[in-house]
Parts: C-alpha cells; sequence; structure tokens
C-alpha cells in the first residue's frame, strides 16, 4: 500500500539541539510521500536545519539518524521509505565515531560541527585532545580561552605568577577579582566553566619539563622569556610533540608551528640576545588586543593540527604588524647544521637553560620577581 | 639600486622611527651599511663581526639570508629587506 500521488501529512519530532533552527518547535508539520520529500519539505520551510540534515552531498551524514514511527530508516527503505498520515518521524544527532555526542554538546558546538571540516567526529577528536599551554598570560589566556571553548578536552597549564593588576589590559583569563590569586587557579576557574581540566601549578624547568610535556599531545608557547623557550623548544622535539609557538611585543606579532622534522626555534633563532638587549613586555609593552589576535592564531592552528585540516604554519614563519595591518609570511627552514634537529645534533638532551639564554627562568629558587613563565 | 628595508617596532628607534625606510645596495651587507650610514650605530643591532646575530634574522623577501649567501647574498630591484630579531614575548 503506496503513498501513490497523495502527499501525507507527517509530523517531525524536532530535537532540542535542532530546535532553534525550527522556530524552537518540538513537533514540525510536514509533507511528503517518503521520508526523503518529508526531509526535502522540512529543509525548504528551515534552510539551516537542511544544512544539519544534508551533508555537502546532499545525504544524511552518518551522526544523524531518521526514525519512522520510532523505526531507523536505513532498516526501511532508507529516504524511500514510504510515509502515511500521521506518521512520526524524529531526526535525530547522535552518534560520531562510535562515541555519543549528547544532545546538549551538539547544541554547543553546533557552530563547528556544521562545518564538514570539522563535523562531529572531528568534535570528538577536540574533546580528547590534551593541549598543554605554556603561561597563562597574554597569548595563552586567548589560546586556552579558545580552546577550552571549542571544546578541547584538556588544557594543562604551567604558570607560577599570581595575577597583578597591570595584567588586566590584556589577560583574558583573569578578572579584577583574581589579583593576587594565583594565575592558574585564576585560568582554571575561567576555563572550568567551559571545560574540565588539569592544571599544572609550576614553573617549567629542565628538572620537570619531560615529565609535564608528554602527558599532551600539542604544546602551545606563550612563554615571556627566551630560556623557557628554549627549554619548550627542546622538551617538545625530544618529546616528538608539535609546538605552536608565538611571540609578541609592542605592536609585532610571530607565530609558527614547530613539527619535529621541520625546523625548530633553534633553526629559526640559533641564540638568544645577551640578556637585557631584547625588552620582554613588562619592560618594552605590548598592544593589548595585539595578544588577542595572535593566541587565537595560535588555537587556530592547534584545531588545525588536531583536525588535520587546512595548511599549518609549519616551515612558514607569520609576521604581524598591528600598525600597518599587515599579515607576512617567510620561511623557516630546518637548518641542517642545528645541534637540536640538525644532521648531527650535539644536543641530545635538557641542558641548562640559564646558562644557555644567560638569564634565570623567571620566578627561579632564587625568588627573583622576574615575572612567569608566561608574563 | 634602493630597495626598501622593514624592521620589527622594537628595532624602528634605530631608522628614525619607521617600520619601514629605503636604502641603496646591491647585497644585504651594502644595504645594511647604507643604512648604518643613514642611521649611525643600526649595524651594530645586526651584524657582528661581519656576521649576522644568531638572534636576528633578515630576510630577502621570504627567505632567510642564512640560507641564501648571507651577507653577500644579492639583491635586485624591487627586494623588500626584512630584519627581524627574536622577541619573546607572551604576556
Amino acid at each position: 500500500m503506496t503513498a501513490g500521488e497523495n502527499l501525507m501529512s507527517v509530523m517531525v519530532y524536532i530535537p532540542t539541539p535542532f530546535r532553534r533552527f525550527a522556530g524552537n518547535q518540538t513537533y514540525v508539520k510536514a509533507e511528503g510521500r517518503t521520508v526523503g520529500e518529508v526531509l526535502d519539505a522540512l529543509g525548504k520551510s528551515y534552510p539551516t536545519l537542511k544544512h544539519m540534515i544534508y551533508n555537502e552531498a546532499d545525504e544524511i551524514p552518518g551522526h544523524i539518524n531518521v526514525y519512522i514511527n520510532s523505526q531507523e530508516i536505513h532498516s526501511l527503505q532508507g529516504k524511500n521509505t514510504p510515509v502515511s498520515d500521521g506518521d512520526e518521524m524524529a531526526v535525530i544527532p547522535a552518534i560520531a565515531g562510535g562515541q555519543v555526542l549528547t544532545p546538549e554538546q551538539v547544541n554547543r558546538y553546533s557552530r563547528h560541527i556544521i562545518m564538514p571540516q570539522v563535523g562531529p567526529v572531528g568534535q570528538r577528536k577536540l574533546m580528547e585532545t590534551k593541549v598543554l599551554v605554556v603561561g597563562a598570560g597574554g597569548l595563552g589566556g586567548p589560546a586556552a580561552l579558545y580552546l577550552a571553548l571549542a571544546g578541547v578536552g584538556t588544557i594543562g597549564i604551567v604558570d607560577f605568577d599570581v595575577v597583578d593588576l597591570s595584567n588586566l589590559q590584556r589577560q583574558v583569563l583573569h578578572q579584577n577579582d583574581d589579583v593576587g590569586k594565583k594565575k592558574t587557579e585564576s585560568a582554571k576557574e575561567t576555563l572550568l566553566s567551559y571545560n574540565p581540566d588539569v592544571i599544572h601549578d609550576t614553573p617549567l624547568t629542565s628538572d620537570n619539563a619531560m615529565e609535564i610535556i608528554p602527558q599532551y599531545d600539542i604544546v602551545v608557547n606563550g612563554a615571556d622569556n627566551f630560556t623557557t623557550r628554549y627549554l619548550v623548544n627542546d622538551a617538545c622535539y625530544f618529546a616528538d610533540k608539535v609546538l605552536v609557538d608565538g611571540s609578541i611585543l609592542l605592536f609585532d606579532g610571530q607565530a609558527t608551528v614547530f613539527k619535529p622534522g621541520h625546523g625548530c626555534y633553534r633553526c629559526l633563532f640559533p641564540a638568544p640576545p645577551p640578556p637585557g638587549l631584547v625588552p620582554n613586555c613588562a619592560e618594552a609593552g605590548v598592544l593589548g588586543a595585539l595578544t588577542g589576535v595572535m593566541g587565537s592564531i595560535q588555537a587556530i592552528e592547534v584545531i588545525k593540527q588536531v583536525l588535520e585540516i587546512g595548511d599549518p604554519l609549519v616551515s612558514r614563519l607569520l609576521l604581524f604588524d598591528a600598525l600597518a595591518m599587515d599579515f607576512r609570511i617567510v620561511k623557516l627552514r630546518r637548518d641542517p647544521k642545528c645541534p637540536l634537529c640538525g644532521d648531527d645534533p650535539t644536543i641530545t638532551e635538557l641542558i641548562d637553560y640559564v646558562e644557555f639564554c644567560g638569564a634565570p627562568f623567571p620566578g627561579g629558587h632564587d625568588g627573583a620577581d622576574g615575572g612567569s613563565n608566561g608574563d | 639600486m634602493a630597495i626598501e628595508v622593514k624592521v620589527t617596532a622594537n628595532f624602528a628607534k634605530l631608522i628614525g622611527g619607521e617600520r619601514s625606510t629605503r636604502a641603496e645596495g646591491g647585497t644585504i651587507g651594502e644595504v645594511l651599511d647604507d643604512l648604518d650610514q643613514r642611521h649611525p650605530g643600526f649595524k651594530q643591532n645586526v651584524v657582528a663581526e661581519g656576521r649576522i646575530h644568531r638572534f636576528v634574522n633578515v630576510y630577502l623577501n621570504d627567505e632567510d639570508v642564512r640560507f641564501l649567501q648571507q651577507l653577500d647574498t644579492p639583491i635586485s630591484e624591487g627586494d623588500v629587506v626584512s630584519v627581524l630579531p627574536a622577541l619573546a614575548g607572551g604576556s
């Protein structure tokens, strides 16, 4: 008994995550002779909903199940399953890579999931990723914030410093009431409102770097001193981790991605400047909103790595001049003579970075007030 | 020939406060010498004992001159030279 020429009127159940794409209705009436026709009619009335139900190939993606009277249509005739007057249809987003995204997660991450480059599988990948952010300051702040918002499941932060009033011009993880608090604590409070995470409440040193870094998939560098930068570079190379590097000063930003075997910080800058020659942000200043641009770029590069999409900033150094509003990219090459990742490496384990850079780790054992890993 | 030289904000004070200037020369070394003539003291921030500092990169267009011919790298009309010191700022 098929539907013939007559259109059947079906009630379609819209689950919570999709509801606002359908005028906030729980049930929508739509007509057609088959499931496919009903979905087409639904898509005509609610174009955004159509994007959620159909992928680019105009097929129902794997994470969406369509039910007719509680029976999944794959076990019937798929989109050609005939419908009858009074049938109840449901469009349920659920399964992704064997893992369930809750309706709340589908809703929360819908602007990402709707993009084919992310999708529910990509969202699961993000949720399973562990990112270490070195420094809860100007770069680490927006980077960690956007990663948490994107649903990155574990975000570790190394920083030892406390929040200072002068941080609040740019460091978005910390608020007025946080002045005097540990930065890791303040960062955790802010990030926890989005996702649970792990916080490493310690400065990174040669002693603990190889314990901390291997626990993560990707590292974001927002350090504010050369000593930590060379340490993080070497430790990431030894631990075979991708390092998303960023640095800022005044109105300038630099960003790149160091992938082991494709050049490292030592290939870019073989040695640090003599102490005192290149000022840090505390000494020279930095435009607050610039940290947002560069930190966001670092978050973008992390997400691209996780999702394996686009062209990463590997072997390329991005230069941003905020005054000229000019983005440029120069080449970054692996130096065959690099003492770390070159053909004849002389650095085969972590070294004494305080001696190498001629400057202590801020917050080091001498108790000197030198800023933080990330400040 | 005269070409454009770009510097980072923290080096702008070395060339009269501008981020970009013009200089003449047939090689990277000659361009830096010309800049030093116009802005005495500039070159020592980039070069010591005939070599580019290890914490400063000089790019000819998008290529690090360390991977070309260092200070002897020849320059053509329309090239852009960028002087880029390492920045450690993260806060």
